[in-house]
């Protein structure tokens, strides 16, 4: 006897394994594609770069952040920085006017408007072809640029390049499992860039030609995902974005439980919400990869982590029940009543062996992330803390996302 | 730009065939292991019923002799460990047929088994209690897996405890003459057959345990029996 529940649940198994699988069969097509350099990469020409850095309340960060800017290894002569404070209420401004000297250096003070509004500020005061964002919690390498620019030059139709993002600094457990995460995330980001389907741009410097926003117009506020919805406007029109997975920013990442729920409530909402805005782009065959697959793709995993979610509450509480049943019938009994060292109660259903198959095609994406970025996979209780808290915490703030989305939109639709 | 709008159909189509490749392949490992489980079903029952047909004959040939030999090579707990073993794979195994053929080969391993023991403990006084339990698994029966819950316990608590459980719904004429001895209705499930007297619904612990060292009891006094066992030990040769 087959159920909904586990039509369902097969359909979703096979559609996650499918991802996987195209993932990996991209990876085979295009290994030699990838490169990692070595040392200091060279230009034929060095184009002027504007960076804008927005920063509210960040005056411990900061510092470090402008000084990595400094130290990128791009003649000092074609970088503009802009740091712009965004009505903080602690020592950002003070923070910033030690920079003050610097002649490529300009400093803007505004009032508060939210992210989206800095970086419009400094859009509107952009002289240079070239543009990037480095939020304030972000460090980068000092090859960085160099390697980013690279890319621009090798294929003028590129209009955005976005670096490898490396957690930093990972203290705490919920960091550490965030250090697995974002790994994995430079594999499949990479992979998503050979598809030419990338859907987000992240804040830590990716870099645009400044056509971008002189054809598309500027930043939106884009329900505080800002740096989701330039990348949905560049697909809707065809510009094309790259990913450089030797490009590195050490990006701090929360630290503790509640501030990665909150972090990812906002994701995930951004995610939804930018994608009902851009619903027409949904298997849009003339909108290529993007459209019939990584949007697909975020929605199946969106159902499949509620479901999933749904149906763990659900066998929970059956199990909860019956245990109750039991207590009631007998009382206390602690003799189990199968001998799980029985080789003979191992689950052999087929399900049982995709898990595993699922499982390991994740861990490989992981390895093939680290070495992406130049570093060797060694096995770390990282990865233990990683599918823990992504799989026990994950759905809710996916599911608070979902709420927050059906509270917003609730007037709308009367 | 181009590129952006490219959709490679083709690759799609090959990762789906692969998907449905490793999906194959998954319920093909799951089969042969489904199989090997079966098997070793098949080789515990045939171990059993072994067991049963040396026993019964062992006590037919020395039926006339003491009951020493007989009482400790009877009767395999293995039964129980099968029963379990048929329980979950019921459960969690593919092959639903196969299962339900060797759930009937079970059940009429406990029925020889229970009419061994009984003849056993009748003639050799060894300290047994059966309680035969009819259930149901055609429908949802919650009153059922709470005194299966009741059962299981009391056997841990009392070893010698014999409980041999019957799926109501089971296509087997031998269980189907048993119903008709006790009189069991599928409206009145759970039954259970405590010493020759029929239970109908749910009975608690407490109850059942009463009932279950009045049984030891029973067999433990009546005089006249043992004298009379002793006389036939005499008689033999």
């Amino acid at each position: 006897m087959t159920s909904i529940s586990e039509i369902v649940f097969y359909i979703l198994t096979f559609l996650s394994v499918y991802v996987q699988v195209f993932f990996l069969i991209t990876f085979l097509e295009n290994r030699k594609k990838i490169i990692i350099r070595v040392g200091s990469t060279k230009l034929a020409k060095y184009p002027k770069v504007t960076i804008i850095v927005p920063s509210w309340n960040e005056e411990k960060t900061i510092y470090k952040t402008v000084r990595s800017l400094i130290n990128l290894k791009y003649p000092k002569d074609k970088i503009k920085i802009f740091l712009i404070d965004d009505g903080s209420t602690d020592g950002t401004w003070e923070a910033m006017q030690r920079f003050s000297k610097h002649s490529n250096i300009k400093i803007f003070h505004k009032e508060n408007g939210g992210k989206y509004t800095a970086l419009n500020l400094g859009l509107k005061n952009l002289e240079t072809d070239f543009l990037g964002c480095l939020d304030a919690d972000s460090i980068a390498d000092p090859e960085s640029l160099v390697r980013i620019m690279s890319y621009f030059e090798k294929d003028p139709s590129i209009m955005a390049v976005a670096p490898s993002l490396i957690a930093y600094n990972s203290k705490s457990i919920i960091q550490k499992a965030q250090r697995i995460e974002y790994d994995m995330s430079v594999y499949v980001k990479k992979m998503l860039g050979l598809l030419g389907a990338i859907h987000v741009t992240p804040g830590p410097l990716t870099i645009f030609r400044k056509k971008v926003f002189d054809d598309l117009g500027p930043y939106r506020h884009a329900h505080n995902t800002e740096d989701m919805e330039i990348a949905y406007r560049m697909q809707k029109n065809h510009y094309k974005i790259e990913q450089c997975n030797d490009a590195y920013v050490y990006t701090n990442t929360p630290l503790t439980l509640f501030k990665l729920y909150k972090q990812r409530v906002r994701w995930i909402y951004g995610f939804i919400n930018n994608t009902i805005d851009y619903r027409n782009l949904i298997f849009k065959k003339k909108y290529g990869n993007f459209s019939v697959f990584t949007i697909p793709l975020n929605l199946i995993s969106i159902l499949g982590v509620g479901f999933l979610f749904g149906k763990m509450i659900y066998n929970f509480v059956n199990f909860l029940f019956s245990k109750i049943v039991e207590f009631e019938t007998i009382g206390f009994n602690f003799t189990p009543k199968i001998n799980y060292l029985d080789p003979f109660f191992i689950n052999t259903q087929s399900l049982s062996f995709l898990a595993i198959l699922l499982f390991l095609l994740i861990i490989f994406s992981i390895v093939l992330g680290k070495k992406m970025i130049g570093e060797k996979w060694v096995f770390s209780f990282s990865m233990v803390y990683f599918f823990i808290i992504f799989s026990i915490v994950g759905p809710l703030w996916l599911l608070k996302a979902v709420y927050n989305t059906i509270l917003s939109r609730k007037p709308a639709w009367r | 730009m181009e590129q952006n709008q490219h959709i490679d159909w083709k690759k799609y189509l090959i990762v789906f065939l692969f998907t449905v490749g490793l999906f194959l392949s998954a319920s093909y490992v799951s089969n042969y292991f489904s199989n090997k489980k079966v098997d070793q079903l098949k080789l515990i029952q045939d171990k059993i019923s072994i067991d049963i047909l040396s026993s019964e004959t062992q006590f037919t040939l020395l039926s006339e002799l003491s009951c020493k030999n007989i009482s400790d090579s009877v009767l395999s707990g293995e039964l129980g460990e099968l029963g379990r073993k048929l329980e979950w794979g019921q459960e969690n195994l593919g092959t639903m047929d196969t299962v339900s053929y060797l759930k009937k080969y079970y059940s009429l391993l406990e029925i020889k088994d229970y009419l061994l023991t009984k003849k056993i403990s009748a003639r050799c006084k060894t300290k047994s209690a059966f309680i035969l339990y009819f259930y149901t698994t055609a429908e949802n029966c919650s009153e059922c897996e709470k005194e299966g819950l009741v059962l299981s316990a009391l056997r841990d608590k009392y070893p010698e405890l014999r409980v041999y459980s019957f799926d109501y719904s089971i296509d087997l004429s031998a269980v189907k003459a048993m119903l008709q001895i006790y009189k069991i209705e599928d409206t009145k499930l759970p039954a259970l057959v405590v010493d020759e007297n029929v239970l109908t619904g749910f009975h608690s612990m407490e109850e059942l345990e009463s009932r279950v060292k009045e049984s030891f009891k029973l067999q433990e006094v009546k005089p006249e029996e043992i004298d009379s066992t002793k006389a036939t030990d005499k008689k033999t040769p």
